[in-house]
């Protein structure tokens, strides 16, 4: 058994294939046979990194899964969260870090379509995308032509879907400058009881290809791209991107969401990473049944496709269905109406194998389990790096403070982890779909639930300088600043999906920060009782043995049941009055301020206490809920400074100024600029204080009136001394037009 | 008042405006397909709504013209139906050459989606006659190209004619350099044909007519059509 023509298989082979000696042995343990060409390279992409999640699984097991709310949990295409009314809300976030530093427009396009897809096959309508990006340093010359084109490939995807882009985060360090990142998050909504699983059940039932056709593009893009660090070749590897057809996306959206309506749908999974090979073998595995099926019958793009190209290509906008025998037909009819391809390749068989057709020959007969499972789990060695102890010390003695506030305050809003994300979100189309209630540009995206009054909030976060610094704590605040968000928001937290990006797990260090930030996730959410629904991990993020910092992106949603709790970050009237929650440390380890001004990242990262910030966030919910308050800002990079400037002017349409008075005995600029957690800024009227201040009591939260809004300055005073003072109008313009302005310099 | 949204297959605002004329403005509204090219004449006004029909990495429009339902579409405006075309249905109906002039790329070179700010030129048509001339209506764009053009000759017969129906100004109703979002000849951001049945627009209605955002400044396009058609 085998097609004709093949390769060898020699020691060279396997190790192309990426597969170590001792894999390949165990193969043919499994098997009791060597595998055929064909068959390595559908072990090959099955046990890489990227799909058997090797060295990551152990780890992954630890993490909080399990909540009331919790409909599918990790596993399944995506997870899925009760929000009551009998609907659902659908979602995961995925990385596309390779691709998009390989072909930037193209590997963001795809890393897009990847995750709309993999939310869609559940049954839901998407309707919400949000990214989280990072690139290397702003005068590093790949840097602008990179994030020219991961905005455009995200925009061209996202746009012409019709989905929208509601929100995301962007951040340059140099840590990125070989390795960027494009984490690309999906949100959509099914029907509690139209939830569809990856899974092909009933014996007989029938296999049935949809949409593009399959070419020779991205094949090895998960084993070999994915699973592996960048070197000097890393341009060669660019045929392993695909391409992406955001056309046919919308086109199978729409076809597949209308066959879903039918009784007769029994399962479905997308055809992504190892394409048209995970997705039979998966299905076939989560059920315990096995696939036949005919290559000969799978719409080709090219002609003289080899069997091992047809199961590898990772060609874009393609899913697998199975349906009730006898339907073959009526299914099809409903792609042909959207004019997709459509073929009705294989069945459903009982005994646990996958077999493989080619021109009348069988080319693949193999069980499913040892391709699906059988790959082991690595007990990868994880060890402390020194360079820690290197980096953590910080005397801020040695760290001039600035006499005057306002040059800092401004090289911060100017800096580009800071300035406002306009020149990026209005390259993507954020209203369609009439549900975006809070506009990109305020702590969290807001859309409505169409027919309920509930609004879903949702926010991604990860400050990967923290988590160079101290992985567990960084990890921590990803997820308690993520949930401070959604609080700031009116909403309360009610899944998270993870992106975890790390560099080469064989090096202990790596390992190590794995490990630690996943902890670090793990007992988050436990305390706060999120549930970790779906996930992703990037492996592998270096180049040339230089890693980027640990980069555990966290997304999570929030569920508003009213939705006119939507709260927004800037201030709302003038003479309302400005209050801080929370209390502020002499802080400055790991800071914004320290790296824009100083130069320097090092020190501890802020301290976390979870029990203040659930205290925290509950109290702000309750402010919002009860309508005490307008608005709600966190205080994050730049701290407080940055967080009160950000109120005045991320207003949609004028800037407004605000008097503040600070007392403290502090250092200003670790009062200022520090980033102490567990800290909002709030905007409410005069008559709310007393409530306010009683409320904040009961939750033993500390409440600083601080000021007011109004005039043309942003003004603040240190012990009745002018501290800063600076006229609104300029910050904005410096805030809004910096990343603009720097992507339009050509030199 | 009876009113279809055409849906071609990459259509994406089609639900938006469904729900508007629908679900807020209470009208019977009804899709169409378009592979059909039935007659419209059951129709009050016609719809041809945002997206991106057939992907567009041709010209945008430049395959929906061929759509069957573009016949239909053109005879209907022939008889005087009311066809609104929005954004990307302001792109095939120029290129049905229902419309005069051309969409080119964004002078940015790139996708724009923000809130502008548009003044009424003239409300002697079916789809401003509720608005006051010079009224400044903030609409949404969100598209990558909506630069209009049209040759001199062309645009002083729709001066004349009282064919440009809004242009894009700044918060006080002026047409100014600085408020052109796109680099539109003449700030043009909605054009009629010579009868005035037809209307194209760059900016979306339908995105500023639900209150519950606080911006409904769109509904007065739908509300002119629903009095001109009652009238």
């Amino acid at each position: 058994m085998s097609a004709p023509n093949e390769p060898e298989i020699t020691p060279q082979v396997v190790a192309d294939h990426g597969l170590t000696a001792g894999e390949y042995e165990r193969i043919q343990e499994l098997l009791g046979r060597a595998p055929n060409f064909t068959e390595l390279g559908i072990f090959s992409v099955m046990w890489s990194e990227h799909c058997s999640y090797k060295s990551s699984r152990p780890h992954l097991k630890t993490l909080p899964i399990e909540g009331p709310r919790v409909i599918e949990g990790p596993g399944e295409n995506a997870g899925v969260v009760d929000i009551g009314d009998g609907l659902a809300a659908v979602f995961k976030i995925e990385s596309h870090n390779h691709p998009s530093f390989v072909e930037p427009h193209q590997g963001a396009a795809t890393g897009v379509g990847g995750i709309m897809r993999d939310v869609f096959t559940m049954g839901a309508r998407p309707i919400a995308l949000l990214n989280s990006l990072r690139f290397g340093e702003p005068a590093d010359a790949r840097t602008r032509f990179l994030l020219n084109g991961v905005v455009e490939g995200i925009a061209s995807y996202g746009n012409c879907t019709g989905v929208p882009t509601v929100g995301g985060e962007v951040y340059f360090d140099p840590c990125y400058n070989g390795n960027i990142l494009v984490n690309a998050f999906c949100l959509g909504l099914v029907k509690t009881d139209k939830v569809f699983r990856a899974r092909a059940g009933g014996v007989g039932n029938a296999v049935i290809y949809v949409g593009s056709k399959t070419g020779r593009d991205g094949i090895h893009g998960a084993s070999l791209l994915a699973s592996a660090e960048f070197d000097e070749r890393t341009e060669e590897k660019r045929p392993t991107v695909q391409v992406g057809d955001p056309f046919t996306e919308k086109l199978l959206i729409e076809a597949c969401l209308e066959l879903m309506k039918k009784d007769w749908v029994i399962g479905v999974q997308d055809m992504g990473a190892a394409g048209l090979t995970s997705s039979s073998f998966e299905m076939a595995g989560r059920e315990g049944t096995g696939i036949e099926m005919d290559l000969s019958k799978v719409p080709l793009r090219e002609t003289g496709m080899t069997p091992y190209e047809i199961l590898l290509s990772e060609s874009q906008e393609r899913m697998l269905f199975v349906v009730e025998k006898g339907h073959e037909e009526d299914a099809i009819e409903i792609f042909r109406k959207w004019d997709l391809d459509a073929a009705f390749i294989g069945h459903v068989t009982a005994s646990p194998s996958v077999r493989i057709l080619f021109e009348g020959r069988e080319v693949v007969n193999l069980p499913v389990l040892p391709v699906v499972d059988g790959c082991l789990g690595l007990e990868r060695p994880a060890r402390r790096p020194v360079w820690l102890d290197h980096v953590k010390e910080l005397d801020l003695a040695a760290v001039d403070e600035p006499a005057q506030g306002g040059a800092a305050l401004k090289a911060l809003l100017g800096s580009l982890n800071i300035a406002s994300r306009e020149w990026v979100y209005e390259q993507y189309d954020h209203m369609v779909r009439l549900n975006t209630l809070i506009m990109p540009g305020s702590d969290a995206a807001v859309l409505r639930v169409p027919d309920t009054n509930k609004a879903l909030a949702i926010a991604v976060d990860c400050n990967s300088r923290y988590c160079q610094l101290d992985p567990y704590l960084g990890a921590q605040i990803a997820v308690s600043e993520c949930a401070r968000n959604i609080a700031c928001s009116g909403g309360e937290p009610i899944g998270l999906t993870n992106c975890l990006n790390f560099g080469n797990p064989e090096r202990p260090e790596i390992m190590w920060q794995f490990e630690q930030a996943v902890r670090g996730i793990g007992d988050a959410c436990r305390f706060f009782d999120i549930p970790v629904v779906s996930g992703n991990v990037s492996l592998y993020n270096e180049t040339k043995g230089e890693a980027i910092f640990p980069t555990p992106t966290v997304a999570l949603v929030g569920l508003l049941e009213d939705r006119d709790w939507q709260t927004s970050q800037w201030f709302k009237n003038s003479g309302d009055e400005i209050g801080l929650l929370g209390e502020t440390f002499p802080e400055l380890g790991g800071s914004e301020y320290l790296s824009v001004l100083h130069k320097e990242t090092r020190g501890s990262p802020p301290a976390l206490d979870l029990n203040r910030e659930k205290r925290l966030q509950a109290l702000v919910r309750e402010l919002i809920h009860g309508r005490h308050i307008l608005s709600a800002h966190d205080c994050s990079e730049g701290g407080l400074a940055v967080a009160l400037a950000e109120s005045c002017i991320s207003h949609p349409e004028t800037p407004l100024g605000a008097e503040i008075g600070l007392f403290s005995p502090l250092r200003k600029d670790a009062l200022l600029f520090g980033e102490s957690q567990s800290r909002v800024v709030i905007s409410y009227p005069r008559e709310a204080r007393d409530t306010i201040a009683a409320r904040a009591g009961e939750r033993k939260t500390p409440f600083t009136p601080l000021g007011s809004v109004g005039g043309e300055a942003l003004a603040i005073a240190v012990n009745g001394e002018e501290y800063i003072r600076e006229d609104v109008r300029t910050l904005n313009d410096l805030w809004r037009g910096s990343l603009g302005d720097y992507v339009r310099q050509t030199s | 008042m009876k009113c279809g949204v055409v849906v071609f297959p990459g259509s994406n605002c089609d639900h938006d405006c469904y729900h508007i004329l629908k679900h807020i403005l209470g009208l019977s509204t009804e899709w169409i397909w378009h592979k059909d090219d039935a007659d419209l004449d059951r129709f009050d006004a016609v719809v041809l709504p945002g997206g991106f029909s057939f992907g567009d990495y041709l010209r945008p429009g430049a395959i929906s013209r061929f759509s069957p339902v573009m016949k239909a579409v053109t005879r209907y405006a022939n008889k005087g139906g009311h066809i609104l075309g929005i954004c990307n249905g302001f792109q095939i109906l120029l290129e049905a050459g229902l419309l005069p002039g051309a969409l080119l790329t964004n002078r940015s070179q790139k996708f724009i989606c923000k809130p502008v700010a548009t003044v009424v030129e003239t409300t002697e048509t079916p789809f401003t006659r509720s608005c006051k001339k010079n009224a400044v209506l903030k609409l949404p764009i969100a598209h990558k190209q909506g630069n209009y053009f049209a040759d001199t000759e062309t645009l002083q017969r729709m001066a004349d004619n009282g064919q440009v129906l809004l242009r894009y100004a700044d918060a006080a109703g002026q047409v100014t350099e600085a408020a052109n979002p796109n680099g539109s000849v003449g700030n043009i951001a909605a054009v009629a044909n010579e009868r005035k049945n037809v209307m194209g627009m760059m900016p979306h209605p339908e995105r500023a007519a639900d209150p519950l955002w606080p911006n409904v400044d769109g509904q007065a396009i739908f509300q002119s059509l629903i009095e001109s058609i009652a009238s």
